[in-house]
Formats: C-alpha cells, sequence, structure tokens
C-alpha cells in the first residue's frame, strides 16, 4: 500500500498540476479576447481567403477559402523540405566519405567545405543565394539555354514541362516493376540463405525499372511529349517564358541554401558513423575472402547505418523546421501564406499560431516515426 | 539570426496575450492606459520599419515623420513632453499583435483603416491622417504608361500582411490578367527584389512608393503610375476597450488637423490665446475646460501644437521638403479643395 502511494502521489501532483496550467492559460485567453471583443473560432477556415499565392502545387486562386491556402503552404514546406533531405543526403554521404579519404586534396577540401558551410548562420545564407544570386543571374530575354531546352534567369528557373498521355498505364508499370524488384530481392535472400548462390540483383532492378515502363511507351498506348519554355515580351524592356515549368528563385535559394548547410551536418553523421565501426571488422572480413565491395556493402554498411541513422533523423528534422525561414525571402511556404498573410488578413493570431505550430509537431513527428522505423529495421537481430 | 528574433517576438506577442493581466476593465473616465503611461513617463508607440516621410529613424535614432507626429502629439497633451515617446518598429505582420497584447498603446503606421480590422481583431481606429491609394511603380524603360498595359504573367513585388495583397488579386482578378504576387516581409526586401529585377512593378501605397523610390538604386528611371485601385485611409490606431485614451489620441490628431484650419501653429500659439475668435481660443486652452474631459488639464491642445506643430507644418516638414509628395492632393484641408475635414472642438 505504501508502495503504491509512494508511486502514484507525485505522478497525479505532475498531471493536475500540468491540467491546472493549461486550464488557467485556457481561461486568461478568453477572458482577455472577450475584454477586447476578439473572437475565438476556426470558423474563418472555410472563408474565402481572396488573395493570390505565388507558387502552388494544387490549384489555387484568391476564391479558395483559408483551408486551401493552408493546404498550399502545407504543401510548399513539404516540397522544400523533400527536396533538400534529398540533396543533403547525397552531398552528406559523398562529402563525408571524402573526408576519410587517403587523397591529401580530397580530404581536406571536404573539411574546407564542412567547416566553412556549417559555421555561417542558416538565414545569412540564404540571404545570400537569394540576392546575390538574384543579381547575377541574368534577365530572361538575355538567358542562355542550358541544355538546350531550360533558361536560368533572375524571375526562375525554366524548364519544359511533360505532356502526358495515358500517364496511368505508366505509373502503373512502374508499379509492376517496384513489385517485381521487391519479390526478386525475396527469391534472391532466400535463394543465399539456402543454397549460397548469388544473383545481382542490383542489375536485374535497374533492368526491370527500365523495360517494364519502356514496354507501356511501345504497347501501352502512352507518349510523351514536351512543351518547351519560350520567350514572351511583356512590355518594351521586360519579358517571361511561357509554357514548360517555372521554378521561382525563391524556391532554388531556399532548396541550395538549406541542403547545403544540412548536409555538412549529414557528412558528419556519416563520417562518425564510418569511423565507428571498429578495424577489426574490416579485417576479418577480408580475411574471410570477401572484395572491398563486400565489406563495404555487407559488413561496413550495415553496421555504420546503425550509428548513421538516429543523429541524421535530428539534422532532417532540423531542416524541416529551418525551411520556415522562408519568409525571409518571399517562397510561399506554410509560414508566409498562413502564419504571415491569412494570419494578417483575418487577425486569428491564437487559432493559426496553433494551427501552424501543431502542423510542424506533426510533421517532425512523422519524420521521426519513419526514420525509427527504418532504424529498427537494420538494428541487430539477435537470432 | 535578425530575422529569427522577429518572427520570435511576433509569437512571444502572441503569448503575451494569454499571460497579460486581466484587469483592464474600465471605469468611466479614468484611462487605465492613460494611468499607466503617466506612470511609465512615456508613450509607447509602434511604428514602421523605416518609411521616409512616415516613420522613419536617422543614423542618431531620432524618429519623424507624420505617423511619428501622431505620437508626439500624444505625448506634448499626456505628459507635457512631445519627446516623451518610445517608438518600437514593426513589420506589418508583427503590428495589430503588439497592439492587442499591450505591448504598445498606439499604432502610427500607415495602417489602412477597414472594416474587418476595426470591427474583428479588437482594435480601434480614431481617425486619418493620411488619404493614400494604392498605385504601381514600373521602370520607365518598359513604356508601360498605364495600368491597362499589364499583361499575362506580370510578376508584382510587394509586401506581406497588408490590404495590398487583397487590393492587387481584386485588380487583378477584375482585368482577368495572371499575376505572380512575390511578397516579402520586410519593405527593404521588397526594394532589393524589385531593383534587381525580380519584379515588372512594385505596388503599394502611392505614398509608400515615392518614398521607397529614393532607396533605388537609380530612382529616376522608375515611375510611379497614374491610377489608384484603391481607397487607403491611413490612420493611428488604438486596442479597443479604453475609450478615454482611444478619445485623447483622436483630438490629439484633429488639434493638429483644426489648428492648420484656424491657422494656428507653433510659433503663433501663445499670441493665439488672445484672439478674438473663441474657436481659436477653445484651440489654444484659453477659453472652455476641453481637457478635463479626457482626465488632462486645459493646455493639452496648446502643447501640442507648440511642440509638434499644426498638421500643415508636420507635412511640410516631413512629405512635402523631402521631396516625397509636394503635392498635398486630398491630403489639404477641406476649406482649399481636399478632404481633410475634422469634427470641432468645443
Amino acid at each position: 500500500m505504501n508502495n503504491i502511494i509512494k508511486r502514484y502521489i507525485p505522478q497525479i501532483l505532475v498531471i493536475l498540476f500540468v491540467v491546472l496550467i493549461f486550464g488557467f492559460l485556457t481561461l486568461n485567453a478568453q477572458t482577455n479576447m472577450d475584454n477586447r471583443g476578439i473572437d475565438f473560432g476556426f470558423g474563418f477556415l472555410s472563408q474565402e481567403s481572396s488573395f493570390d499565392v505565388q507558387f502552388s502545387l494544387i490549384e489555387y486562386s484568391g476564391s479558395d477559402s483559408y483551408a486551401r491556402a493552408f493546404l498550399v503552404g502545407l504543401l510548399n514546406t513539404l516540397l522544400v523540405s523533400f527536396i533538400s533531405i534529398i540533396i543533403c543526403t547525397i552531398l552528406g554521404v559523398i562529402i563525408g566519405v571524402a573526408r576519410l579519404s587517403s587523397n591529401y586534396l580530397i580530404k581536406n577540401s571536404a573539411a574546407w567545405y564542412v567547416e566553412f558551410f556549417r559555421n555561417i548562420p542558416l538565414l545569412l545564407q540564404i540571404f545570400f543565394w537569394y540576392y546575390a544570386a538574384l543579381r547575377a543571374l541574368p534577365m530572361p530575354e538575355k538567358a542562355d539555354a542550358w541544355f538546350g531546352v531550360t533558361y536560368m534567369t533572375v524571375k526562375g528557373y525554366y524548364i519544359p514541362s511533360m505532356v502526358w498521355e495515358n500517364l496511368n498505364v505508366f505509373l502503373y508499370c512502374g508499379l509492376a516493376a517496384i513489385i517485381a524488384i521487391i519479390v526478386l530481392r525475396n527469391y534472391a535472400n532466400k535463394l543465399r540463405d539456402t543454397q549460397g548462390k548469388q544473383i545481382p540483383v542490383l542489375l536485374y532492378s535497374v533492368g526491370l525499372l527500365i523495360v517494364l515502363p519502356l514496354l507501356s511507351f511501345l504497347f501501352g498506348g502512352v507518349s510523351l511529349e514536351f512543351e518547351i519554355p519560350e520567350l514572351k515580351k511583356l512590355s518594351k524592356i521586360s519579358y517571361i517564358y511561357e509554357g514548360g515549368i517555372s521554378l521561382p528563385p525563391e524556391l532554388i535559394a531556399l532548396v541550395l541554401a538549406l541542403s547545403l548547410y544540412t548536409s555538412t551536418f549529414v557528412a558528419e553523421c556519416v563520417r562518425a558513423g564510418i569511423e565507428g565501426v571498429s578495424k577489426g571488422q574490416k579485417e576479418a572480413a577480408a580475411s574471410v575472402g570477401l572484395t572491398p565491395n563486400q565489406v563495404l556493402k555487407l559488413v561496413i554498411m550495415p553496421q555504420a547505418l546503425r550509428i548513421i541513422i538516429p543523429p541524421t533523423t535530428n539534422q532532417y528534422l532540423n531542416l524541416t523546421k529551418n525551411s520556415s525561414l522562408a519568409a525571409a525571402i518571399a517562397y510561399p511556404d506554410l509560414v508566409l501564406v498562413f502564419a504571415g498573410t491569412a494570419l494578417m488578413q483575418t487577425g486569428k493570431a491564437i487559432e493559426i499560431v496553433s494551427i501552424t505550430m501543431l502542423t510542424y509537431l506533426t510533421i517532425s513527428l512523422t519524420i521521426a516515426a519513419i526514420m525509427n522505423w527504418y532504424n529498427k529495421k537494420i538494428e541487430i537481430k539477435e537470432k | 539570426m535578425f530575422k529569427i528574433i522577429k518572427q520570435l517576438t511576433s509569437v512571444v506577442a502572441m503569448f503575451a496575450v494569454l499571460f497579460a493581466f486581466s484587469t483592464e476593465t474600465m471605469a468611466a473616465k479614468k484611462s487605465k492606459t492613460l494611468e499607466n503611461t503617466k506612470k511609465r513617463g512615456f508613450v509607447r508607440c509602434g511604428v514602421s520599419q523605416g518609411l521616409p516621410g512616415f516613420s522613419n529613424a536617422d543614423e542618431s535614432g531620432n524618429w519623424t515623420g507624420i505617423d511619428v507626429d501622431v505620437c508626439r502629439a500624444v505625448a506634448a497633451a499626456t505628459l507635457g513632453d512631445a519627446t516623451k515617446v518610445k517608438f518600437t518598429p514593426l513589420s506589418a505582420k508583427e503590428r495589430f499583435t503588439a497592439l492587442t497584447s499591450g505591448e504598445i498603446d498606439i499604432l502610427s503606421r500607415n495602417t489602412t483603416w477597414t472594416l474587418s480590422r476595426d470591427a474583428d481583431i479588437g482594435l480601434t481606429f480614431v481617425g486619418v491622417n493620411f488619404y493614400d491609394g494604392q498605385g504601381f511603380m514600373v521602370r520607365k524603360g518598359s513604356g508601360i504608361s498605364s495600368t491597362g498595359e499589364f499583361k499575362n504573367g506580370t510578376s508584382v513585388c510587394t509586401n506581406l500582411g497588408t490590404t495590398t495583397e487583397l487590393n492587387m488579386r481584386d485588380f487583378f482578378d477584375s482585368k482577368g490578367i495572371s499575376y505572380e504576387p512575390v511578397v516579402f516581409e520586410k519593405a527593404d526586401e521588397v526594394v532589393a527584389a524589385y531593383d534587381a529585377g525580380r519584379c515588372d512593378t512594385y505596388t503599394t501605397d502611392k505614398s509608400g512608393l515615392a518614398a521607397q523610390r529614393t532607396k533605388l538604386s537609380a530612382p529616376d528611371d522608375h515611375v510611379v503610375l497614374p491610377e489608384t485601385i484603391s481607397k487607403e485611409p491611413l490612420g493611428p490606431v488604438v486596442r479597443q476597450g479604453d475609450s478615454v485614451w482611444e478619445d485623447i489620441v483622436r483630438w490629439s490628431l484633429n488639434t493638429m488637423i483644426e489648428a492648420e484650419e484656424y491657422g494656428v501653429n507653433s510659433s503663433n500659439a501663445d499670441m493665439m490665446k488672445t484672439s478674438n475668435n473663441p474657436a481659436i481660443k477653445r484651440l489654444v486652452g484659453a477659453e472652455g475646460e476641453l481637457g478635463a474631459a479626457f482626465g488632462l488639464d486645459n493646455d493639452w491642445n496648446l502643447r501640442i501644437i507648440k511642440q509638434v506643430g499644426n498638421y500643415g507644418e508636420s507635412y511640410k516638414r516631413n512629405i512635402a521638403d523631402t521631396g516625397i509628395l509636394p503635392d498635398r492632393g486630398p491630403n489639404e484641408l477641406w476649406t482649399k479643395g481636399g478632404i481633410l475635414y475634422v469634427p470641432p472642438a468645443r
């Protein structure tokens, strides 16, 4: 009995304390808002937003609701985070491995890269890439074509857009290829475990991924055409490209800054992970006759990943949260569109800031959950 | 880093609403805000982050502008010294939260008076100190001479959290023109992006365009188009719930305008005490007990005129002489063809 009381009393007190604090805060906010004639409520979400957004992944105009404006902002945040996470991972792995290179030049330039980009505040880097690049880039009419069809200009990077016919058939073929690869991998693993035979899975996978979608062009009635951006005159001195897709310079600057900055941290995680695997493992693997490639793939990486994943998750979370600095350079992310313009037009500060906080929390927890799942998957499984 | 701090302040300001003391219920003729101001010894005034002519700080941190003068007038009336003002520069996004959470007591920051702002978010507009309208600025070389010449795909730079964003959408929608809004949080960022060629046009209130043009690398290469696409009555704002404070700010502004109407200015105000016109005598505190209504002494309006000057002096000093908008246009007195018209102080 005594033990039970000792165990539960502090916990109950803590819970009570938390509930009281929240109750007090809510009550206080309510009285203050009543006094100042501010209504609380989420009804505004269905009202017409009546403002436009520069760049949106979904159809959106000022006659849509605030809820849709929220979605536009959210998707833009996810887009910039997603692209940046991929680029920073690729860059991070390359730089991290380069830091361990025995080549003096490679090793030192990688180290300089890390020290340079990690020690300059991110916001400054964003401003640098945006304003420096804006000033350096040519006006649309003076831009040279990159790869013949894309144009990098002060108003954005213009690339051809794809016009698909029977896109769904193509996507089904892609899906079929992925399923086939999973089946193949399972089969290959089984073959290796039972008979000790190895088949070149990677080669077959790439083949499947190319051949199946290609077949859809030949037999599925799929066709693909490119719409190439063309110069259009707006006034005597100002031009723009029409057709194709325009990636705004704000997006490009933000992706550059976020991925260059975060890649330094990822690089350090990768280096730590590889250095964390003891030298004996490598020597032992070599002594049983594995090739250097196999040593890296089968012995070093599986162990290194276990050290790399948890701190890298942190970096992904940081990157996503840092993407809210977008507001500084007019990239219409969640903070700019929803916690900025929408907040100003409705005046619903408490509602909008809490929705925004909850949204970031949800994004972060989702990323953490995915990474934890992956971490679990590659953990040592004691047999 | 600065930006992060800015964003933090707006969040903190929001939480300040949560923690704010809930005892601000009003007794008649007693202003909590006035009491606190007197106790503190200065008026807390929210201004812009730098808009020449309206509110702008020089190198030594002295604020000038017609918006600044409204706060100075309130300080002269309530504290007897027009210099006793603490200015807080705010972005468009932060301004209302700063006011409703009690960080500042007057928001005098080229803010447009609209129905939803007045009714919805716990604010009260006390008057208009500048009649403005939204316009567009373009490069001279573009050959564009009217807003009718904008084409599909025009990119437009502007400020976040302003009525500008809404007017711009109304304007382009009604003309059936597709456009690309590029929206920045700070005016300086808008200017930098427009200057770099990111946008074909820059839109905001016309007075703002005239003022910001001076910050461009080659101001003479840019021109403000003649059309005005909206009504933008700009004026000071106070928190809802303190009607006495609201009256003090309203009548401080009105005093400046009425003083110009009756020809009372900072240099002749003392002599006007012996004027034959009772309206003028009331305006300089020589007749009537006008200040008592707010709990102020009888010289409150005389101090405003002596220390800050009348509206005409303020306009000349801040907007005309600095070359921003030498022509007063609608901001001329009603007796001289403008629309400045205030209720009589009696």
